[in-house]
């Protein structure tokens, strides 16, 4: 794709449209793999939505805080143009060359001077304007900064509102400004630039209440919506994190959630699943309840559609561990008493009919493209689906109608943030694939301070405890650890922040480095496993080496696991810092180390998701190697005939394997396993296991990155008398069963015989009734979570079913339905065309009898509450998806995680969902977890983008944290020879004339672990960053 | 010893036990205060002078968490750390000294549940034996 035939030169730049968690991530992967970004957003600082929760699930991470170093990585790379207040007008020309039209709004604040202080908001006379941020529920002045940790951190004035502006009076926050960055002459101006590629992530919106008019959401005080609720939550929220009813302040005891409000409702126009509702809904009454033990949430659901990695797990952990109640019913309306504006629901569930109480009511509210974003998507000149998201297809999810505009996140469809991050890194890898030779062509040479060198000075530590909002603050007494670090030896510097790894601390701390020529720094917040490399940097930008730098982690391994015991929970944390402290006194600066790059990729596994990988990392200018271990390439989706939405599934794949096959970059090897790797980021050696023609051949091979893309496996069910029948068979194969049957009529040998297991009576003429039964071997004590695609598969083939034979009767037995997203439209036909949906329990499930050969179904029905039974023709058991075969053996061969489902672990399950922890390796398509085609193909691509960040590299620089032999003390024993995993250290003859011989470190292959220095019988090693000294000192800090 | 608080030193590893530690905070997963972790890049690089070192400065226990066997990060550190654990449980016993103070555990990434766990019941465990004498004994 994205060849051109004009011979315009192309640009090496692109631009982002929409700053959410999206187009940063986009915009990062961009940045990071040699390409200028412009990256606009109308609202005066990025961040989006995700800015606005407090918490995510299922990790209950502070939204907040995994969010803000990405926005301060963004606000601060040297290729990326942040251009807020900024609205795109048209875009003209050919990928590759690309003219866009700008229109950059009057900030009033010159972003250059603004220092970020803050002086001029409380100067501002004006301050009753609602806070939209804030879902209203607080004011804001003219002049007003979007959020606190907002990056750019420069306050906006808002003109339609200010004094000067409409009466040419007051000023007073020009003359608070000591900075003189206030300038209200400043014009809103349109500007034009050139960029080769455009991403949008322009994001949706909260469907608005007034879809659900008899909510009453507006007229009763304590309705609110979802996103007004995370505001409630938040600790920089209006209500600084006390969960309050807006009506009176009080506390509420009893909340209610509603859900699908504007989701799956026909009835105004919007038939989809907003995908994520249900488990923002259950996260946020599982939050209320941290918040305060005493308050009783209940969730109204239609069905728990929590389908994703560990959502189940969560959703049962929020019934049996904190109480919240799920009834499965759906509110018809709202009451309110005037008086108490108390709420009363009157709902019907299985158990009867039902009149409530509710102190407080949250609307889950779906997501919907909002006018604006129709207007954007028309004037960038792409198509729209019928609800105004932009369309797209199954297998280029990141590809608009117009060629060389990708899109990602809930622009596409309603998609919960680590879709959004995916989809967001694969549209940059379609960015690249159009630009690959415009890699590098327009950015700037790196701009880090050189260091000071501080040996021989005394230390002088900083230390800086993180409040993290109310996740530490609301345990641990802050103010009370930074009055203790003061009290450190050598601490010269210590205090308090909001949150540490906001731009603004970024930026505070570096200024107290420099005033309080601090030399060692300390941050008392997060874990260092996410966090450490972000402060580094910040040290770094201030001059210091960064690993003068030492983390406590009173939050992760603090202040959330002792949250009952604060004083216990306080003096933990000063211990740490103590403990940190101790370690910074000794730290040393240490060099880089510098390391060449091999720019190809090994993909493992040629299914979907591999040969997607495999061509979009050839697409972007690096060979890549695709290793599978069949005959062919095509993996599961070979017995997938066709897709609900109606794709020729087997033709789309020969294109894509035709495809991977042409492409020069890509070299496949079939039959093939891998035998070992070795080696570490940009320089892995691969052995290569072929067997063909009875011979077993090996080959080694060179490359910088690896994509694993092993899939999964159907499950082959061994319940409800699966294999005793040959009327009882398995959802998929049914659906080739239906193939079959579809086949012979346009086959040209009416003769030929059908497959033995297809029984007569399917016969589309005489199909009578097929009973379909969900969750077998998913959702149990075994499997406890959701394979994610079965509900569609069985209703896409009970729609088959309905095809060939309208008058067959299909009984689908389910615990929820999952058609998240557009699916939705397909479970809504299927119900139409007459599939009967009977819902049962894991306390009721259904009885299967053979009865002369053929299953006879008891089930529990809700609706008519009594047991019913089916004797169906075909009894097709959706059996659901386990990890690959082999997926440890991998997992082992390349030291990465597998999650206690048996699927591969990401780094992060919202932020890094394609990365490994281990860095140079990256994950696509079903070894992840179960998905469809699309999500397979944007993780695909996503991965290729990821490593695209690596490859488009010439050097890396290596982990500075190796080990260091000190000659003078080493013995040459060779213990550590035997000892090191990695080859790594070896005795050599160091000085030629006295012949003195000692332990060598290789610096490139060795990893650090330490396993030398351990057992150095002469204490003649050590591990830069973890030296043996600096843990002693740990120890008596914490024991003295 | 009515008020007494057994004092842990933990000694983590960076990829699995660490990770396990961070996910039990994430999952909110509630355990006693008592021990104090230290990271370090694997538990094949916890020398034993740290374990000593520790129970000398007055630690009532030492804790010690890798990978589990097969998934060390580093290929075999934490299969060193379990020969290095055999060879100083010998040495504390040839000395007449308490082996049950110090121990050695695989918790995963993924297994909040088990960090959370295994630390209630090491707390637990050394309420029990009460305070360490390791230190009085041996002070020199």
């Amino acid at each position: 794709m994205g060849q051109t035939k004009t011979s315009t030169p192309k640009v090496g730049a692109v631009l982002v449209v929409g700053g959410g968690i999206g187009g940063v991530q986009s915009a990062l992967d961009l940045a990071d793999s040699g390409y200028k970004v412009y990256l606009v957003d109308r609202a005066p600082a990025i961040g989006g939505i995700m800015a606005m929760l407090d918490k995510t699930f299922p990790t209950n991470d502070c939204s907040m805080c995994i969010l803000s170093p990405k926005l301060v990585a963004a606000g601060r790379h040297k290729d990326i143009e942040l251009m807020t207040l900024t609205e795109v007008l048209g875009v003209e020309g050919e990928p590759g060359a690309f003219k866009v039209r700008l229109k950059r709004h009057a900030r009033s604040v010159d972003l250059s001077k603004c220092t970020g202080c803050g002086d001029c908001l409380t100067k501002c006379p004006v301050r009753d304007l609602p806070n939209e941020f804030e879902g209203g529920l607080s004011n804001r002045r003219a002049i007003y900064r979007l959020y606190a940790q907002a990056v750019p951190n420069a306050p906006t004035i808002d003109r339609a509102h200010c004094l000067k502006f409409q009466k040419d009076k007051c000023g007073a926050c020009q003359k608070a400004c000591k900075a003189g960055a206030i300038d209200y002459t400043q014009q809103d101006e349109e500007i034009v630039i050139d960029v080769g590629s455009v991403v949008v992530t322009a994001g949706s919106k909260v469907a608005p209440t007034s879809l659900r008019p008899e909510y009453g959401h507006g007229r009763y005080p304590n309705v609110v919506s979802s996103l007004e609720f995370e505001r409630i939550l938040s600790a920089s929220g209006p209500y600084s994190g006390h969960v309050q009813r807006p009506s009176d302040g009080k506390a509420p005891k009893k909340v209610a959630w509603l859900q699908c409000v504007g989701s799956r409702d026909d009835s105004v126009e919007r038939g989809y699943c907003s995908a994520m509702c249900c488990m923002y809904a259950v996260k946020e009454a599982v939050i209320t309840r941290e918040h305060s033990s005493e308050v009783e949430p209940t969730v109204f659901y239609m069905d728990m559609r929590s389908y994703g990695k560990d959502f189940d797990k969560y959703v049962d952990r929020a019934e049996q561990q904190y109480g919240v109640r799920l009834v499965r019913a759906r509110v018809p309306e709202i009451r309110e008493d005037p008086d108490t504006h108390n709420l009363t629901l009157r709902y019907a569930s299985d158990a009867g009919s039902f009149t409530e109480e509710f102190d407080m009511v949250v609307l889950s509210c779906g997501f919907v493209p909002p006018p604006e974003l129709v207007d954007l998507g028309k004037r960038l000149d792409f198509e729209l689906n019928r609800y105004g998201f932009a369309a797209t297809d199954a297998w280029a999810p990141t590809q608009t109608s117009r060629a060389g505009v990708s899109v990602a996140g809930s622009f596409s469809q309603p998609m919960a943030i680590p879709e959004t991050v995916t989809g967001a890194s694969g549209a940059a890898a379609a960015a690249e694939e159009i630009l690959a030779a415009e890699r590098g062509s327009m950015v700037k040479e790196s701009s880090v301070p050189t260091e000071n060198d501080v040996r021989g000075e005394a230390p002088r530590i900083g230390v800086f405890v993180c409040h993290c909002g109310i996740n530490i603050g609301g345990v641990v007494r802050v103010p009370e650890v930074v009055e203790f670090a003061r009290t450190l030896p050598h601490v010269v510097y210590a205090e308090e922040n909001l949150y540490s790894c906001s731009g603004d601390t970024q930026d505070k701390i570096k200024d107290r480095i420099r005033e309080h020529r601090l030399n060692r720094v300390v941050v008392a917040s997060c874990s260092p496993r996410t966090h450490e490399p972000l402060f580094q940097s910040t040290v770094a930008e201030a001059g210091l080496n960064p690993h003068l730098f030492a983390m406590a982690n009173i939050r992760d391994q603090c202040s959330w696991v002792h949250m009952k015991e604060p004083d216990k929970a306080t003096a933990k944390a000063k211990d740490l810092v103590k403990m940190a402290a101790a370690r910074a006194l000794r730290l040393k600066a240490l060099p880089k180390v510098k390391l060449p790059v091999t720019k190809a990729g090994l993909v493992v596994g040629g299914g979907i998701a591999g040969m997607t990988a495999a061509l979009a990392l050839a697409g972007e200018g690096f060979d890549a190697f695709l290793v599978e271990r069949d005959k062919e390439l095509g993996g599961n989706a070979r017995d997938i005939p066709k897709t609900v939405e109606g794709d020729d599934v087997r033709k789309r794949l020969k294109d894509l394997a035709d495809k991977v096959s042409a492409h020069p970059r890509i070299r496949t090897f079939f039959n093939t396993r891998i035998k070992a790797i070795d080696g570490f980021v940009g320089n892995y050696q691969t052995t290569l296991q072929s067997e063909g023609g009875g011979e077993r051949k090996e080959e080694s091979l060179k490359h910088g990155v690896v994509v694993v893309a092993t899939g999964a496996q159907y499950r082959t069910p061994t319940e409800y008398g699966y294999g005793q029948s040959p009327s009882i068979v398995t959802q998929k194969e049914l659906e080739e069963m239906l193939e079959e049957i579809k086949r012979p009529r346009d086959r040209a040998k009416p003769g030929q015989a059908l497959d033995p297991l297809i029984p007569r009576s399917l016969d589309p003429s005489s199909v009578g009734s097929v009973v379909m039964i969900q969750c077998v071997g998913s959702r149990d004590e075994e499997r406890p979570y959701c394979s994610r695609i079965c509900c569609t598969e069985a209703v896409k083939n009970a729609l088959a079913i309905k095809e060939l034979n309208p008058d067959a009767d299909v009984y689908v037995l389910y615990r929820d339905i999952r058609t998240y997203g557009m699916r939705e439209e397909y479970y809504r036909q299927a119900r139409q065309k007459g599939v009967v949906f009977i819902r049962y329990s894991p306390q009721t499930r259904p009885d299967v009898r053979i009865v002369d050969g053929k299953p006879v179904v008891a089930v529990n029905d809700p609706i008519l509450g009594r047991a019913i039974e089916l004797q169906p023709d075909i009894l097709a058991l959706s059996s659901g998806i386990v990890p690959q075969s082999g997926s440890e053996e991998l997992a082992q061969m390349l030291k990465v995680p597998l999650n206690s489902d048996g699927f591969f672990l990401e780094a992060h399950m919202k932020l890094r969902p394609v990365d490994f922890a281990t860095e140079g390796v990256f994950m696509a398509g079903l070894c992840h977890f179960p998905k469809f085609i699309d999500e397979a193909t944007a993780q695909a691509q996503a991965a290729a983008s990821r490593a695209a960040t690596v490859l488009s590299r010439d050097t890396l620089e290596a982990e500075a944290t190796v080990a260091n032999v000190d000659p003078t003390r080493c013995s040459a024993c060779h213990m550590c020879e035997g000892l090191c995993a990695y080859h790594a250290i070896e005795v050599k003859t160091i000085n030629e004339r006295t012949g003195k011989q000692a332990a060598v470190v290789n610096e490139a292959l060795c990893k650090g672990c330490g396993a030398c220095a351990a057992n150095c019988r002469s204490l003649a090693i050590d591990i830069c960053g973890f030296q043996a000294e600096n843990i002693g000192r740990e120890i008596a800090a914490l024991l003295d | 010893m009515a008020n007494y608080e057994p004092k842990i030193v933990g000694f983590l590893c960076n990829w699995c036990t660490y990770a396990g530690a961070d996910l039990a905070g994430t999952s909110r997963m509630q355990y006693p205060p008592n021990m104090r972790p230290i990271r370090v890049m694997c538990s094949g690089a916890v020398d034993s002078v740290y374990i000593l070192r520790a129970l000398l400065e007055g630690a009532d226990g030492v804790f010690m968490g890798g990978c589990h066997p097969g998934d060390c990060h580093y290929v075999s550190g934490n299969y060193k750390a379990r020969r290095r654990m055999v060879l100083f449980n010998s040495v504390m016993n040839s000395l007449g000294l308490d082996t049950e103070r110090v121990w050695l555990r695989w918790i995963s990434a993924a297994e909040g549940r088990k960090f959370a766990d295994t630390v209630t019941e090491m707390t637990e465990h050394l309420r029990k034996k009460g305070p360490s004498a390791f230190k009085d004994k041996w002070e020199v």
